[in-house]
């Protein structure tokens, strides 16, 4: 199989990228001078690309390759790459599911821990010294909270599990009512949002999710309200968050993604009441490993002509 | 509006008069008095050592003779022998913590004094504090909160990897209210729980090992759950840490005595283990500057239970025990001095 070129855009993972390199030809976009001129160059050879949650395979890359056979994404989501321009021409999509799901919920959780509690926060108060001036201010109390989310897929059910073991109550809100679950659905995510204190975001994107939390939904949450959104940063209207989160309509923020990464709004680093993570939702050791297993193995399924481990097309 | 030919309004209820309530005796505002000091002085009069000019002693020996009943804190003076002695007519020490080693429980046993403490009501919050400055050592949130807000994400790329909870082995030291609340969290994200505590607790299921560094040496993570006594005094000492080999992670939420400082830092610094997550220190509010080169290290003020939840629960309960005393009734959150 080393003569089978697979392109990757952008570095995601040396482990992967070496496993890669050992088993095909590996042609890392992301090192040449000229990318299209690579691409043109390269086009009648690469017959897979493997993408991540950053950079996946849009129309205009699935056209410059005539013999691109399948895509073997190194995440879950995969908004990055065409669906449908796939699925027109036959091209295998592959994704991560399952692997990062723990580690996704765990950070969610931790997310909201860090918010209510100000975890980060009091970090740096003790760091520069205040702490000797005097105690830090009351914070607010996360066990008893009701969380609300927003898709209740294989994410969204981890961090329900978890968000009980607190006493939270747990309602949701997705396309269509679960029949199998006993947390409360909301019809819509506003109502979702006015009758819960955290708002998480677990659903994919797509057309219709794109600013699924827009000021409405935010005036909902409210001024005791936190967000916590470790789905994609375009299903939150970034610049209403913004002004929410500064005006005080929006009680808090526990970030993940953002619309542009790596670009984070700047008027976000002076508030206390948010915590700003770089895409880490399944940055784990363990788990990166685990999805670079499956990329692989999607891959070396592919090529031997046996049935994919995780297609999505 | 027309000539107000209102009806006078009623004279104000008279001032009860603070000598009528009541006394209690404070030899420091405990922190919950930042928040709800009057709901405690509508109900008691207090005598606040510390507005006295007096020295201590001679304060408690010119005023308190006749005092039944005190509120402290784990801030301030220690209820010693002494200061104990100089209030002969004391029956009741309520304190705002749950921790009971800034009194002597000695003495009150053999003065047939009642204590009562802040019970359970915020082994909810302690334990949300110690799964939060868990996560956060393990998926090194304050650590890339920090890094994003410098600008580096943009410039410098990715933050390193951190590590899975699932299937991590958790030891709890100190299987108390606090501990079981911890534990209970936890499994629901995959991990393996044990625990060490004086006595084996019949009804849990966890395995329970003997001494402390036999669970270090099982466990990826020990969390520090039980109070401070002669006999856990610096039990976290360097070999315990170093039982739990490179990757170990400390997380400490009852008193900072119990680890050995100096040791853990070295630790820390030399990389023999992997991680802390600290809320107590042995000389608050001083905390080693070592830790704060860092990045691996979670540092919290003290303020497992400074939520407005927790305070307000916190003032009912206290009130509630003092008016139990004084009306007769049972204690609402007696300590069982063994």
């Amino acid at each position: 199989m080393e003569s089978i070129c697979v392109l990757m855009p952008i570095p995601m993972n040396s482990y992967l990228e070496q496993e890669l390199q050992k088993r095909f030809n590996l042609l890392k976009l992301w090192t040449a001078p000229q990318k299209p001129q690579f691409i043109k160059e390269h086009a009648d050879s690469i017959r897979a690309v493997v993408g991540n949650s950053a950079a996946g395979a849009d129309a205009e890359l699935i056209e410059a390759l005539p013999r691109l056979e399948i895509v073997s994404s190194f995440s879950v989501g995969v908004d990055k790459i065409n669906l449908a321009k796939c699925r027109e021409k036959g091209i295998r999509v592959t994704n991560t599911p399952d692997v990062l799901t723990e580690d996704v919920a765990d950070l969610a959780i931790g997310l909201m821990l860090a918010v209510l509690r100000r975890l980060c926060e009091s970090d740096r108060y003790v760091r520069s010294g205040k702490w000797k001036r005097g105690d830090y201010k009351l914070t607010t109390k996360f066990s008893g909270k009701t969380v609300g989310i927003i898709g209740l897929g294989r994410i969204g059910m981890a961090v329900a599990k978890r968000a009980e073991a607190f006493n939270c109550p747990i309602c949701y809100y997705s396309r269509t009512e679960k029949s199998d679950t006993k947390y409360k659905y909301y019809p819509s995510v506003v109502e979702l949002a006015s009758n819960c204190q955290i708002l998480v975001v677990a659903c994919p994107l797509t057309e219709e999710t794109r600013h699924i939390v827009n000021r409405e939904v935010m005036n909902a949450l409210g001024p005791k309200g936190v967000l916590i959104n470790i789905g994609r940063g375009p299903h939150v209207d970034e610049p209403e968050l913004v002004s929410a989160l500064i005006e005080g309509r929006l009680g808090g923020a526990g970030l993940d993604v953002y619309e542009h990464e790596p670009e984070v709004p700047e008027e976000l680093f002076g508030l206390e009441n948010v915590v700003l993570l770089p895409h880490v939702g399944s940055a784990t050791v363990e788990t990166r490993k685990e999805m670079a297993d499956l990329v692989l193995g999607n891959l070396e399924a592919h090529f031997s002509n046996k049935p994919l481990l995780t297609p999505l097309v | 509006m027309a000539s107000d030919q209102a009806t006078t309004p009623p004279p104000p209820p008279p001032e009860i008069q603070s000598h009528d309530l009541p006394k209690v005796i404070l030899l420091h505002p405990p922190p919950v008095f930042k928040y709800f000091k009057d709901h405690f002085s509508k109900k008691f009069h207090l005598l606040k050592a510390w507005e006295s000019p007096l020295p201590l002693h001679e304060f408690l020996t010119n005023h308190a003779h006749s005092i039944q009943a005190m509120l402290c804190s784990g801030t301030g003076p220690s209820i010693s022998a002494d200061i104990l002695r100089l209030l002969p007519s004391l029956r009741l020490v309520v304190t705002t913590s749950a921790g009971l080693n800034h009194i002597d429980l000695t003495e009150c046993r053999n003065r047939g004094i009642s204590i009562a403490n802040a019970g359970e009501v915020f082994s909810e919050d302690v334990a949300d504090l110690a799964v939060g400055l868990l996560i956060d050592v393990f998926r090194k949130i304050s650590a890339s909160d920090r890094y994003v807000r410098h600008g580096l994400w943009a410039t410098k790329g990715d933050y390193p990897l951190g590590s899975k909870l699932g299937g991590k082995r958790i030891g709890i030291v100190g299987l108390g209210s606090i501990g079981f609340q911890v534990a209970k969290r936890l499994e629901a994200f995959g991990c393996n729980i044990s625990y060490n505590s004086r006595k084996r607790k019949d009804l849990v299921s966890y395995p329970f090992y003997t001494n402390v560094c036999e669970l270090a040496a099982n466990s990826d993570v020990l969390i520090i759950c039980c109070g401070l006594t002669e006999q856990t005094r610096h039990m976290i000492n360097r070999e315990v840490l170093l039982a739990m080999g490179k990757e170990g992670i400390v997380v400490n939420i009852g008193r900072g005595a119990i680890i050995h400082e100096k040791e853990l830092v070295q630790c820390l610094v030399q990389g023999e283990i992997g991680g802390a997550g600290l809320d107590v220190f042995e000389n608050e509010p001083n905390v080693p500057k070592e830790l704060f080169e860092l990045d691996n290290v979670v540092l919290a003020p003290h303020m497992a239970v400074f939520t407005t939840e927790s305070f307000k629960d916190l003032c009912d309960l206290m009130i509630g025990n003092l008016e139990a005393f004084f009306s007769k009734k049972p204690l609402l959150s007696p300590v069982m001095n063994e």
